[in-house]
């Protein structure tokens, strides 16, 4: 029965959108990471998404997150010679991590989180109601 | 004469069959509402019922330059027309799978309704109380 298949495919989204939302909190929380090398400094990590490959060309499939990238966009740089780890021409190296984009990320993430718990909870009832049939 | 379950619940057990296909897709749609190309699809329910149940006769080819038509494919999933493109080449409206996905659970409940009574009424048929 296909409606088992959906705990896969809605469970699979679950996971995607948790692992969006980790790299949200993650992005967020190292908003203010500075650092003196432009190597050592937090970039923004973004979740990349795939749909699941199957065998059979037809059925329907899951997402799976193929992996996390780190944002090439440059790093802000800060001219503040008095802070302790400014380089030696007096800059520190801020995260490129954009706020708002983070913001409409998650909100974006969550909304398809529930959407995909929508499914699954009428899933449930459609499978509860059908092994109830004939009673 | 016989009961024939087959004919008695027939329609009903193969609209369920069909319709858990197309939640299965309508999930799958949802699931990957944010999968950069990743295109929306969907089942034509009507040619696959008529398929189903033996109403559709498929063009036939009795020449070699006919084409086969789709009608001979009637499960076969398509894409979605895209109603705004985005720019990842997602084709996945989520609010209208959203409708569609509702739209054919209640229609599974119909169909499930319609199956449980005419169970019922075999079990009637078969106690004859």
């Amino acid at each position: 029965m296909s409606l088992f298949r959906i705990f896969d495919i809605s469970g699979s989204a679950l996971h995607a959108q948790t692992v969006r939302l980790n790299t949200t909190a993650s992005n967020m929380a190292n908003i203010d990471s500075i650092s003196s090398s432009t190597d050592q400094t937090y970039r923004s990590r973004q979740p990349i998404f795939a749909a699941q490959l199957n065998e059979a060309e037809e059925a329907a499939s899951g997402v799976d997150v193929l992996g996390i990238v780190e944002s090439q966009t440059p790093l802000r740089r800060e001219y503040r010679p008095d802070h302790p780890l400014a380089d030696e021409d007096g800059y520190i190296n801020l995260p490129n991590v954009n706020p708002i984009e983070e913001m409409a990320d998650m909100i974006s993430a969550s909304r398809s989180y529930q959407a995909n718990v929508e499914v699954l909870n009428t899933s449930k009832q459609m499978m509860m109601r059908t092994l109830a049939l004939g009673e | 004469m016989g009961i024939n379950f087959n004919q008695a619940l027939q329609l009903h057990s193969q609209a369920l069959e069909l319709r858990s296909r197309r939640t299965e897709i309508m999930a799958a749609n949802l699931a990957n509402a944010d999968t950069p190309n990743y295109k929306a699809r969907d089942l034509d329910f009507k040619a696959a019922m008529a398929s189903a149940i033996g109403a559709a006769q498929p063009l036939r080819v009795t020449h070699i330059n006919h084409f086969l038509t789709r009608s001979q494919h009637p499960d076969e999933l398509l894409y979605r027309t895209p109603t705004q493109m985005s720019l990842d080449g997602n084709s996945v409206d989520s609010e209208q799978e959203k409708a569609a996905f509702t739209d054919n659970a209640l229609r599974y409940q119909a169909s499930l309704r319609f199956l449980g009574s005419r169970v019922q009424g075999l079990m009637t048929a078969i106690k004859g109380e």
